[in-house]
């Protein structure tokens, strides 16, 4: 239990992460985000 | 890469190993292309910009930005919800043993040079400086500069990002001719930043990670809580300071095992005289240990 309660921090944080990452999902973004790599990023290369 | 079997020559190999996996689209480099399978949909830990012709995966502070300055968009859950995740579980050891750029700025320290320095003038003040481009570039000015149609940009790696320099814009441009003839003020800014880093880097170890990477940032965060951390045993350990000298970041790991600053190379649990400090994914219990 003492280990478990150390842990708890980092458990709410995964739930967390694993809640937003599957708002993002459900809203679509991962599109927007396959869209925008699969094209050369002009701006990340210093000529945008 | 280190004496064999010795961590630090481990942590070189997985460096590279993971670089090149991750890197693994060949025909980009030839070519002067980027790699468009739906792997890319997926982020990957390090900062690996997705237009390094060899990139099988995106990087998550260019996914944030992405979603960020879309003009459907209010947040950008996805990549948050991704770097939570990876920080929640391994912290900074992605600095330490995944990051590509890591790797770059660990092999040119290795360059033996007059004087290495401990930290620069400024020290504490030039750490907090990547918090402020986390929250300044990374987050409210690709949210709140929009153009005529709502649509911002991605201000970190439009006008920072050494990595997306020289693991995109230099391959790219080296095959490519017409990307050549494109080339301007933003590009020699660019290059100019990237250079200022890798000429520091011979001075100092991971000057890009200590100061000014908002990636860095988010995972230190939660090194004191991910679930890899740092145990320094209080019955072992005699405060001789060995830990701090061994660090390349001169973080007191003694005292603080799992500070921000920390990217889990390993020096000081080599440097331990009594092997007090020990790392992992295992909390005992019933043990005095030093957790913070």
């Amino acid at each position: 239990m003492r280990a478990l309660g150390r842990r708890w921090p980092a458990l709410i944080a995964l739930a967390a992460g694993g809640a937003l990452l599957g708002v993002g999902l459900w809203q679509g973004e991962h599109q927007v985000v396959l869209r925008k790599v699969i094209t050369i990023c002009m701006e990340c290369i210093g000529l945008g | 890469m280190g004496r064999p079997g010795s961590r630090r020559g481990l942590r070189t190999w997985v460096q590279i190993a993971f670089a090149a996996v991750t890197n693994g689209y060949a025909a980009g480099f030839a070519r002067g292309t980027i790699f468009q399978g739906k792997s890319k949909v997926i982020c990957l830990p390090g900062l690996n910009c997705y237009s390094c012709p060899g990139a099988l995966g995106a990087c998550p502070i260019g996914a944030f930005q992405a979603v960020l300055a879309d003009r459907n968009h209010k947040f950008a859950f996805y990549a948050a919800g991704f770097l939570i995740l990876v920080g929640a579980v391994l912290g900074r050891f992605v600095c330490g043993w995944l990051c590509p750029f890591g790797l770059v700025q660990d092999l040119i320290y290795r360059i033996p040079f007059v004087k290495k320095l401990r930290r620069l003038p400024g020290e504490r003040g030039l750490r907090l400086l990547k918090y402020v481009i986390l929250v300044g570039f990374v987050i409210l000015l690709p949210m709140t500069v929009l153009d005529i149609v709502g649509q911002g940009q991605p201000w970190f790696c439009k006008y920072i990002c050494p990595s997306g320099t020289l693991l995109g814009g230099l391959p790219l441009i080296a095959a490519s001719p017409a990307l050549q003839s494109a080339l301007g003020g933003l590009f020699a800014w660019k290059v100019g930043i990237l250079a200022v880093l890798l000429a520091l880097s011979l001075l100092v170890y991971r000057p890009f990670c200590r100061y000014l990477c908002p990636l860095g940032a988010v995972y230190g965060l939660f090194n004191p809580i991910s679930l890899y951390r740092y145990r320094v045993d209080a019955h072992k350990c005699t405060g001789c300071g060995a830990c701090q000298k061994a660090c390349k970041l001169d973080i007191p790991v003694h005292k603080t095992p799992n500070a921000a600053l920390c990217i889990r190379c390993g020096g000081c649990k080599d440097a331990c005289p009594t092997g007090a400090i020990r790392s992992g994914f295992r909390w005992e219990t019933g043990e005095k240990l030093q957790n913070t």
